[in-house]
């Protein structure tokens, strides 16, 4: 058995485990759940650590027939895209299991639906089988819904769940569409992700297919992403989930998405992605001939990693904007999540090894640093029963811990570096100023004018200034079980911030298969800035 | 023979109720169940004539993979309801319930006639068979006016299509002048300028609108949601396996082996009638607040989903179907027992009346949601591997094919999907977090009770987790339709 079939299957073997508990036994169950999720981090950790970076090949790999009809089985294993990726996803269900303690209504449910959660991303992101990843991806989601619809909070409950569902649901099944039609014109007869990459490399998809079938996934796995202008589901719907589920679905599963872009999409549709968004046919002709001449051109020989680099614009810019006006707490940081998605896709769609790699890093920086937002907001909630942002202040006085918390998670939010998300937002801009130069610089003005504004605004209102005396009764976190889920997540923020070579090491050398075949080229030329040489050279 | 054995059965039993005292009758059923399992067990295991494939009287029966599939999905469908029938025995008149148990096993034998029904007076036959028992069957409940309601509207419609099916199977025979499916399909190759004649084409389509009000397919589903709802629990629990899967098999065979040449030139009609039933059922669930009725609904919408498998006209479209009906089983079993044991002892249907069931009996509760989400589709139940072959299917022939109206098709069922969420997790959402104060006191549940829903979920699991052996067969089953 391969040590990510443990990783995933302990919280799924302890969800089993929790329907047998009574549910009067709540320390029991609790135990259960934080025991699991534990147990997942530490075989992540231990994992992580073991990973040979740039071994060829996948790593902790295991494989069980399923439906041998169909060629689906079911296969796991690790290379540098996904490593960090399961290292990130079980830290964060750890500490979304202990910060499952604001939940104080029907827990046993709660902890099952959690853990069934964790099992299902996990598993997802370990997935190298095709039908396995969507399949445990679907069994992730749907406990996201039942639990915003159930312990969510405030009175746009219903109106969220239904848009979340609604537009999750939607952007799973158009991206299976796009899985299957991957499959069958694949003509590999199988669902193994390795399988039908050797398979393609030799009989590439047919372009017809791939430019018919890179939309779906595109826009299938974008809608899941948050990607503008298919975001409006996030905001509100992390301002009223419990944060738990806030953290995981924020933190770790809306990665997936991005994830099967680049590890499903770039390497098999490599004409897809370069195909132009408007074919010129007499339709598009009709519709856009009234426009000046050279605006018709541009239409007409815009890629579908230009479109993309435009929608970014919309989530880096249009999404911030609309973060600085935010006056809840929640609603802001969910707004902040989408901007952050917005630098995710530009690395994709710089299509380059160092965009990529950053796209990687961020994915990850963006995980912990969302769980650890929406952790914080979650106890401030616990405490004062409201996140609009002008009824708090001078929280810092009576919440030192959580304050500084919430101060440095801010600041990492803006990309300070030092965090994590520094590196990974720094390696997509290098990458990302090649192809697009003018995209890169609204980037930037994103990332560090509007993002500062918003974020250094929010900590004067809520962390600085004179504190209302209603507030007096505050307690900080006091015992270090409290603190451990929030000093965890600003660990791993730190320490992939001060070591990105811990990380990049690993991302690297996959990166580069990756973006060779995206790109057609077997030879991807090293670009400069990125020490990718030098590691590709000592791994040799 | 499985069908003789069923027929002397049922009418063991009715013999078996006059001898038997009224309060025991109930007991009569267990003795049914004990003899459909032996049965069941032979037909699986290969023994008997179960395994002989062939034809009999003339061409007339046809014995195959195909109709060996159907008759365990039919008897294990007969087995649950009558496990269902049993629990139910309370509710229905003084000492009738024998004669329930026999009409039963009359319908399951009419099922079985279909499955091997390879001639169109065995389809008819076999149809009617089933049809006029259950007119007995719905109506059953005489002292219960929605249940006469349903059964008059059943009559009605139903033999409006039997009459429908006779003309057509009329125009076929005056056409051709054959009625077994395998000449017939001959005959057509032979001779093209009968296959292209309006009326030949009228006679097919008018034998298709029978079926289509068999399996509640668009334009022909008006019936569905008043039945479910005045019937008896345990009839429509039938009706929405039993029957629906005989209209299917009867389907299968007319299209893919009767008149394949005709049938290759409806794809069209089929995305239609498929993508209209799909929309339709999900549409009309949402606003129902009456749970069988709800179940009726959504019953037109998965006889949408399996029209799928018709529509795409292709081995894998087949076998995915079977697949899908094979999990169908176990979870609208499952739905209609937890209705059966919650609701007997209310005079309301209302989703309502579920508040607060998790705590009056948790096995009942994980039933009815695990039964909801495999309908939901959600994995990892029967449901979501079956719609995933469906889907699979429609887009492979839509790959091979080039027709874009497969492409619309699959983006409807995703719709039709969607909507879905939305009132079976409403049924999740009363179980668990219903607010309405309701009586609270425990459920008892009897243990053959207890075993048929825990089976029922096995399947729901099985058919989810492990789908390999029964893919293996289904996919053999659809390649005897071929031949």
């Amino acid at each position: 058995m391969s040590i990510l079939t443990y990783i995933a299957g302990w919280p799924l073997l302890a969800a089993l485990a929790l329907v047998l508990v009574p549910r009067n036994y709540r320390v029991i169950i609790r135990v259960i759940a934080v025991l699991a999720t534990l147990i997942s981090a530490v075989l992540a950790v231990k994992m992580f650590a073991q990973f040979v970076p740039g071994a060829i090949g996948f790593q902790f790999e295991q494989q069980i027939p399923w439906a041998t009809s169909l060629g689906i089985s079911y296969h796991v294993g690790v290379d540098g895209l996904n490593v960090g990726l399961i290292l990130m996803g079980a830290i964060v269900a750890f500490a979304a299991a202990l910060c499952s303690w604001e939940i104080q209504t029907r827990e046993k449910e709660f902890y099952i639906l959690l853990l069934v959660m964790t099992g299902g991303i996990l598993g997802a992101f370990a997935s190298l089988d095709l039908f396995f990843f969507y399949f445990l991806h679907e069994l992730a989601l749907v406990p996201t819904f039942i639990m915003i619809g159930v312990w969510g909070r405030g009175e746009k409950k219903n109106y969220a769940t239904f848009q979340i569902t609604l537009y999750l649901s939607i952007g799973a099944l158009i991206a299976l569409i796009g899985l299957i039609a991957l499959y069958l014109q694949s003509g590999a007869n199988t669902f193994d992700m390795p399988k039908i990459i050797e398979h393609a490399s030799t009989n590439p998809l047919s372009v017809n297919a791939q430019r018919f079938i890179f939309p779906l996934l595109l826009f299938g796995l974008g809608i899941l992403v948050s990607l503008w202008p298919f975001h409006s589901w996030a905001p509100l719907g992390y301002g009223v989930a419990p944060s738990p589920t806030a953290m995981l679905h924020a933190g770790v599963l809306k990665k997936f998405g991005l994830y099967g872009l680049i590890r499903i999409a770039l390497p098999l549709l490599p004409q897809g992605i370069n195909s132009p968004v408007l074919s010129s046919t007499s339709v598009t002709r009709f519709f856009i001939g009234a426009l000046p001449e050279h605006t018709q051109h541009w239409l007409l020989s815009l890629g579908w990693m230009d479109f993309l680099a435009l929608l970014c614009v919309g989530n880096i810019l249009y999404v911030g904007l609309v973060a600085m006006r935010q006056k809840d707490l929640n609603l802001l940081i969910g707004n902040s999540s989408v901007a952050h998605m917005g630098f995710i896709f530009l690395g994709i769609a710089s299509l380059n090894l160092i965009g990529v790699t950053g796209a990687v890093l961020i994915m990850i920086a963006h995980g912990f640093l969302a769980a650890l937002t929406f952790a914080l907001s979650g106890y401030i909630y616990k405490q004062t029963g409201t996140l609009q942002i002008s009824e708090l202040g001078g929280f810092c006085r009576k919440l030192p811990f959580i304050g500084t918390a919430l101060l440095m998670a801010a600041m990492a939010g803006c990309g300070l570096p030092g965090f994590a998300n520094f590196v990974g937002e720094a390696t997509v801009f290098f990458g990302a100023w090649k192809t697009f130069p003018t995209v890169t610089v609204i980037a930037l003005w994103g990332a560090l004018v509007i993002g500062g504004i918003y974020m250094t605004r929010a900590i004067r209102n809520i962390l600085h200034g004179p504190l209302p005396e209603k507030w007096d009764s505050l307690a900080d976190a006091s015992d270090a079980w409290r603190k451990l889920p929030y000093a965890l997540l600003l660990v791993c923020l730190l320490v992939f911030g001060f070591v990105p070579k811990l990380l990049t090491e690993k991302i690297n050398p996959d990166v580069q298969k990756i973006v060779a075949l995206a790109t057609g080229n077997a030879v991807v030329a090293v670009e400069e800035g990125v020490p990718a040489a030098n590691l590709v050279a000592k791994n040799k | 023979m499985l069908e003789i054995s069923v027929i002397s059965l049922s009418l063991v039993l009715m013999l078996a109720d006059m001898f038997v005292p009224a309060e025991r009758r109930r007991f009569i059923g267990y003795a049914a169940i004990a003899a459909l399992g032996v049965l069941l067990v032979t037909s699986l295991s290969g023994n008997g004539s179960c395994g002989q494939f062939g034809t009999a009287f003339g061409g007339m029966f046809i014995n195959d993979a195909l109709s060996l599939f159907f008759k365990q999905l039919f008897i294990v469908a007969a087995i649950l309801v009558l496990f269902m029938a049993a629990e139910f025995s309370d509710k229905l008149a003084e000492g009738s319930v024998a004669e329930y148990y026999s009409l039963i096993l009359f319908a399951l034998a009419g099922m079985l006639f279909a499955a091997s029904a390879n001639d169109f007076t065995m389809l008819f036959v076999s149809i009617e068979l089933i049809t006029i028992t259950f007119y007995i069957l719905v109506s059953f409940q005489r002292n219960k006016l929605q249940s006469l309601e349903a059964g008059v509207k059943y009559l009605i419609l139903g033999a409006l299509s039997s009459a429908f099916m006779v003309f057509g199977i009329a125009l076929i025979w005056g056409t051709t002048g054959e009625l077994n499916f395998n000449n017939l399909a001959q005959f057509l190759a032979k001779t093209p300028e009968v296959a292209a004649s309006q009326i030949f084409f009228l006679g097919v389509l008018l034998v298709l609108v029978g079926l289509g009000f068999k399996i509640a397919a668009f334009p022909f589903q008006i019936w569905a949601p008043d039945v479910y709802q005045g019937a008896p629990t345990p009839t429509t629990a039938f009706l929405a396996i039993g029957s629906k899967a005989a209209g299917f098999v009867l389907l299968l065979r007319v299209l893919f082996t009767a008149v394949p040449s005709v049938t290759a030139h409806w794809a069209n009609l089929l995305i239609i009638i498929s993508g209209g039933t799909i929309l339709y059922g999900n549409l009309c669930a949402i606003p129902q607040r009456n749970l069988k009725r709800l179940l009726g609904y959504s019953s037109i919408a998965h006889a949408g989903y399996l029209l799928l498998g018709v529509a795409a006209l292709s081995a894998s479209g087949q076998s995915a179907l079977l697949y899908y009906l094979a999990g169908y089983v176990f979870t609208v079993m499952a739905a209609f027992f937890v209705i059966t044991l919650v609701m007997r002892h209310l005079a309301s249907e209302d989703i309502s009346s579920l508040a607060g069931l998790h705590q009056r009996s948790p096995l009942l509760a994980a039933a009815l949601t695990i039964a909801m989400v495999s309908l939901a589709g959600i994995p990892p139940l029967a449901g979501f591997f079956g719609k995933f072959l469906l889907l699979k299917a429609v887009v492979e022939t839509a790959q091979l094919t080039n027709n874009h109206g497969y492409y619309c098709l699959a983006f409807t069922a995703l719709i039709g999907v969607v909507l879905s969420l939305y009132y079976y997790f409403g049924v999740v959402r009363a179980i668990y977090w219903s607010k309405e104060a309701g009586n609270f006191s425990a459920i008892e549940l009897s243990s053959p009770a207890k075993l048929s829903l825990w089976v029922c979920i096995a399947g729901i699991f099985w058919l989810g987790l492990f789908p390999n052996a029964v893919l293996n067969i289904t996919q053999l089953a659809a390649t005897a339709l071929g031949k």
